[in-house]
Parts: C-alpha cells; structure tokens; sequence
C-alpha cells in the first residue's frame, strides 16, 4: 500500500513557494532535534532506516499537519516510546 | 502546512522537555547536543559541491572519473568520506538538463549542496517536478526549449544525485577558485541555469 509520504505524480499541492532560504533552520528547537536525531542514532537507540519508517508511517493527516522538523520530532517521540525509553503521555502538557 | 506562533511554540516546549528527560535518563547532554548540531553544519556547505564542479570544469580526466563514479571522485578532494552512500553525478549538455527530487521525503548530498532548501522537502515540489518537470522549471525562472530533454533523478536512501551544470560561457580566463564562485546550489540541483 502506498504510504502519504509517496507523493511523487499525486496532482493538487498546487504552487510551489521557491523562495530560496539559506537559513538552515528556522527556529532553534528545529536545530535541536536535528541534534536529538544525531546523537540519539549515532548510541544506536534507533538506525536511520526505522527513523525513516516512523515518519512514513504517520497518519496520512498528520503528515500533511506538521513541518518537515515537526515529523522528525514526531518520529523520534515514537522510536523512544516504541523501545521504552519513554513513556507515552510523558512529554504531554 | 503549519508553522505558525502557536504550533512552533507548542513543539519548542516538547522538544525542550524531551531534551530534560533524556538529560535526566543519562542518554544526552546539552553540549553533545550543541556539537552534533555544530558538526552537521560545519560539514555541510554547497561550496564543497561547487569546488567539484570547477574541478570537473577544468580537468577532464577528473569529470571523466567523476561521471563514472561520483563517490569515490568527490572523495577524492575530501568530501562524503566514511559514507554509505552512493553519490552519481548527473552532467548538463546542450541536449540534456537534469534536475533532482527526492519524491519519499528529503533525500539530498547534504554535504556537498549545504542544508536543503524548504521547497526541496515540500510536497508541492516533491509531486510535480516528477510529473510536470518544464512547468515546474518555469516557476523556477528557468525556461527551456523544447529541443532540451529533462531528465529528473529521484533519490533513494541509498543513491544521491548532483547535477553538473554547464559551464558558462567566456569564463576561459577564471582559476579554478573563480570558477567554483559561480556556482550555486541552485544549479547544482538543476532548478538554475548558471
């Protein structure tokens, strides 16, 4: 079954926002999860192939609700609730 | 597409509280964090693909081994260096423009073309330029006759692609450092002429 991330040919996303940012990230919490990415993979907590399949698993509307960042936030939330090394709810408000 | 006050504030909270919790379980610290992040942009600049470029420009035993095997060439001057990946580099001709997408999400040489552009990774980008490729150049400013064939290379986990673009015209007399400041990550994706 295709997955929501498999959009390649899928018609209706409409206009394309090429503006050309250079900034790497947008908000300093995006560079902190890129940095939660890096050091969590590289204590082999998760590989990069089971981080890959956390995003393209997400619900098809969360997909399409969250930044490109966010869904790495999301993914890394459920790689470490789905080994135990959090608890689900933990994080909640 | 979110992105506004409310949701950024919102996720900058979590990610803080994660950040805590795994700084209390002993599995990070801040300044792991800091260096991670430091090493994934000190590592990652489109000068590096430009310097690949001028070289392939300027010897052509160098673009000959770099069209055969785009990993071990850039290798070669330093780059992509204990990777898995395979890096194939595409070349423009008078006949042939290229272009690159990752269709499944943001696959990209991050360490020769920098951090990827937002529209790189949007769903807007990703679904069309496979399907539409001359009207998605178009909105781009890069407008191509039709006697021009447009090839778009859709990365994989494994495989990623760099376009070598053409070089300019009168640019005989440029060293190859001058050469290499013409470059753009732009043209180095195949959504910019130089």
């Amino acid at each position: 079954m295709a997955r929501i991330n498999d959009v390649g040919g899928t018609q209706g996303f409409g206009a394309i926002d090429t503006t050309d940012d250079t900034e790497p990230f947008h908000a300093d919490w995006e560079a902190r999860v890129v940095g939660l990415y890096n050091t969590l993979r590289a204590q082999g907590i998760f590989n990069t192939n089971e981080f890959r399949d956390a995003i393209e698993s997400m619900p098809p509307a969360d997909y399409l609700a969250t930044s490109y960042y966010e869904r790495w936030f999301l993914a890394i939330c459920s790689l470490l609730e789905r080994k135990g090394v959090i608890e689900p709810g933990e994080l909640d408000d | 597409m979110s992105g506004d006050h409310h949701t950024d504030a919102t996720t900058a909270r979590r990610v803080r509280r994660l950040e805590t919790l795994l700084e209390e379980k002993g599995l990070i610290t801040g300044e792991r964090l800091d260096e991670a992040i430091d090493a994934f942009l000190a590592e990652s600049s489109p000068a590096n693909g430009a310097r690949v470029v001028a070289r392939a420009w300027t010897d052509d035993a160098y673009r000959a081994r770099l069209l055969a095997d785009g990993t071990a060439a850039v290798q070669e001057l330093g780059h992509m260096e204990g990777s898995y990946q395979r890096l194939r580099v595409v070349e423009n001709t008078e006949s042939v423009h290229n272009v690159i997408v990752c269709t499944l999400c943001s696959c990209y040489p991050l360490r020769l073309l920098g951090p990827s552009p937002s529209w790189y990774k949007s769903e807007a980008y990703r679904s069309r330029v496979v399907r539409e490729p001359r009207a998605v150049l178009r909105e781009f400013g890069l407008t191509l006759p039709d006697s021009v064939d447009v090839v778009v290379w859709d990365s994989s986990a494994e495989t990623r692609y760099m376009v070598l673009p053409r070089r300019p015209q009168a640019t005989e007399g440029l060293d190859e450092e001058e050469l290499a400041a013409l470059v753009t990550r732009n043209a180095l994706i195949g959504t910019a002429p130089l």
